[in-house]
């Protein structure tokens, strides 16, 4: 089911969540909403799902206006960051509750159940409550629960922001292939772009309350559609009027006229490459990424001088 | 050792306010013994006057119940204009003296009162009847439901009731099936806490009911009646068994209560 946003603006008192804002998520597509925090793209999230209501604008889905329909009756499936999982009830009852608000037969409930039970792991924990459950847990049985009505629409709020960094891992890949075996309609919310660029066929990247981009990871990292996605989609140091990549720096010990001169401050090995932090003659810092052959040749260290120059760049 | 004495100062203050005096109450009740102690009990008015009691008690809380449930919703939630001033002057019952409450029922449904002359006509008696002390207990009772809800319901936060709504529920089934159930031991106990103070009520009764034996007096007035008559084991008698009501109920939730909150 797709999903049509049409100018739509919000404001919190003084605060202008979003500004006119335009945006087609296409039938089956895993779309991320990428930005800072404060940049509208939760508020967007909730205004889809009904949650909130847009100040002007509308919301199409599937086609048709749903601007006006409640949250009950749009029918997405919603998680939620900090699970929002039904304290009283086992993780059973909190996968059923949609389909008994349906009021679907006990034996369908109890199969339905079942199969989505196994389909995030939690085979055997039906009993326990939410309460007994590790935080991973907790958020399957949330995204279990939302699936559980089988919406056409799934979006999800920062679904993994409350996790660890190593279940945070293995969530994305598992919710990955669950878009690849259902090809709901999906939509997350994250503001890490490593995040939206693993998980994501298309990130929509967003900055007070607009949209400044949207397009798929590898676009969006080759050809920013302007300085902020260039700074905050990977990193980028600004030299002049150019953006560089830190990746984009060649580095030699003797200079050759299009150099220019700088001073190591510090080498950081992070494993499976090098980041070399320098210090331009003017003051200017940059970050050069190497990998541990080339940082291995050039012997860095700190206080050494070497001369760099930017072999791809940028301007906007 | 500084543990002890804490511990020991507030067990003794515990005994020499509360427990102290409680158990006097239940040693001079038997004091003329069981005999006597049944004879007051059974007495018709005694009778009556529980009877009373229990009827005051059996409206007045469950109004009181639901209405506290709606004022913590309307205050927590905000979802109209005017929280704020409810949750202002929901604990204006604490504030007020009773006494103080029951001269006010007199000014609004006595004979030159605001409703009096209305109901009047209509042939209807609201004061030194039930209507007035059913009103009284109602307004001394009410903000207990309320003070115990709110704070709950803050922690609990709405993420749950919006979860409940994306995936269907209406808005009377999210209450019943989400809000209700979280809620649920905070309103048990404020209701143990209404009934307590209904059945305990005293001074705003008094004024507006007028404590006409056998017609339109409570257990408490005829705690109070039966002390000033001279009637001192018919005054313990029946000051035994409020308390006991008490005690029991207490006793009951504190037993229920800590297993609840581990499941949840």
């Amino acid at each position: 089911m797709s999903i049509e946003v049409r100018n739509v603006s919000k404001r919190f008192g003084s605060f202008q969540a979003l500004d006119d804002v335009s945006l087609d998520v296409d039938g089956g597509a895993l779309t991320a909403l990428l930005g800072p925090s404060g940049s509208g793209k939760s508020t967007l999230l909730r205004i889809i799902a009904g949650l909130e209501w847009p100040d002007s604008g509308e919301i199409h889905l599937a086609g048709e206006d749903a601007t006006p329909l409640t949250t009950q009756q749009r029918g997405v499936g919603f998680v939620f960051q900090h699970y929002a999982a039904f304290k009283h009830m086992s993780v059973r009852e909190n996968i059923a509750f949609g389909l008994k608000i349906r009021k679907r037969p006990k034996d369908e409930v109890r199969s339905r159940v079942d199969e989505l039970l196994d389909l995030v792991q939690l085979q055997g924990f039906g009993d326990r409550y939410p309460a007994q459950l590790s935080g991973g847990q907790r958020q399957r049985m949330a995204l279990a629960r939302a699936l559980a009505p089988e919406p056409k629409v799934l979006l999800l709020d920062e679904p993994f922001g409350a996790l660890d960094a190593r279940v945070r891992a293995e969530l994305r890949v598992w919710l990955r292939r669950l878009h690849d075996e259902t090809h709901t309609t999906t939509v997350f919310v994250t503001h890490d772009q490593e995040e939206a660029m693993d998980v994501a066929d298309s990130v929509v990247v967003m900055n007070k309350g607009r949209v400044e981009q949207v397009a798929g990871p590898r676009e969006l990292y080759d050809a920013p559609a302007n300085e902020f996605v260039m700074s905050f989609v990977g990193q980028a140091t600004r030299i002049d009027d150019a953006w560089v990549r830190p990746h984009d720096f060649e580095l030699v010990l003797v200079p050759n006229g299009s150099t220019r001169e700088a001073q190591v401050e510090r080498v950081v090995h992070l494993g499976f490459e090098v980041r070399a932090e320098l210090v331009r003659d003017d003051g200017e810092t940059l970050a050069v990424q190497l990998t541990r052959d080339q940082a291995a040749q050039l012997e860095l260290e700190r206080g050494q001088i070497v001369y760099v120059r930017p072999t791809h760049q940028t301007t906007f | 050792m500084r543990k002890y004495i804490l511990r020991f100062l507030a067990l003794g203050y515990l005994l020499a306010v509360l427990l102290g005096p409680l158990s006097m109450v239940f040693f001079r009740a038997f004091d003329k013994g069981t005999g006597a102690l049944w004879k007051t009990l059974s007495d018709p008015n005694t009778v009556h006057a529980f009877k009373l009691t229990l009827i005051i008690a059996l409206i007045a809380v469950p109004l009181n119940a639901v209405f506290g449930v709606v004022c913590a919703l309307a205050i927590v939630r905000r979802r109209f204009p005017g929280a704020g001033l409810v949750n202002a002057i929901v604990d204006l019952p604490l504030a007020i003296s009773p006494v103080v409450v029951g001269l006010s029922l007199f000014l609004l449904y006595g004979r030159t009162g605001w409703f009096g002359p209305w109901f009047a006509r209509h042939g209807m008696q609201i004061l030194f009847a039930l209507p007035s002390m059913v009103i009284a207990t109602i307004f001394v009772s009410l903000p207990f439901v309320a003070r115990e809800v709110v704070p709950t319901l803050r922690e609990i936060g709405d993420e749950q009731e919006q979860a409940a709504r994306t995936l269907g529920a209406s808005s009377w089934q999210t209450f019943w099936r989400i809000t209700l159930p979280s809620i649920r031991w905070a309103v048990i106990y404020g209701v143990v806490l209404t009934t307590a103070r209904c059945l305990g009520e005293y001074g705003a009764v008094a004024v507006v009911s007028g404590n006409i034996e056998g017609k339109t007096q409570t257990a408490t007035l005829r705690v109070q009646d039966a002390y000033e008559n001279f009637n001192q084991s018919g005054a313990y008698g029946i000051s035994l068994v409020l308390a006991a009501i008490s005690v029991v109920v207490l006793i009951t939730m504190t037993v229920l209560r800590p297993k609840e909150e581990e499941a949840l």
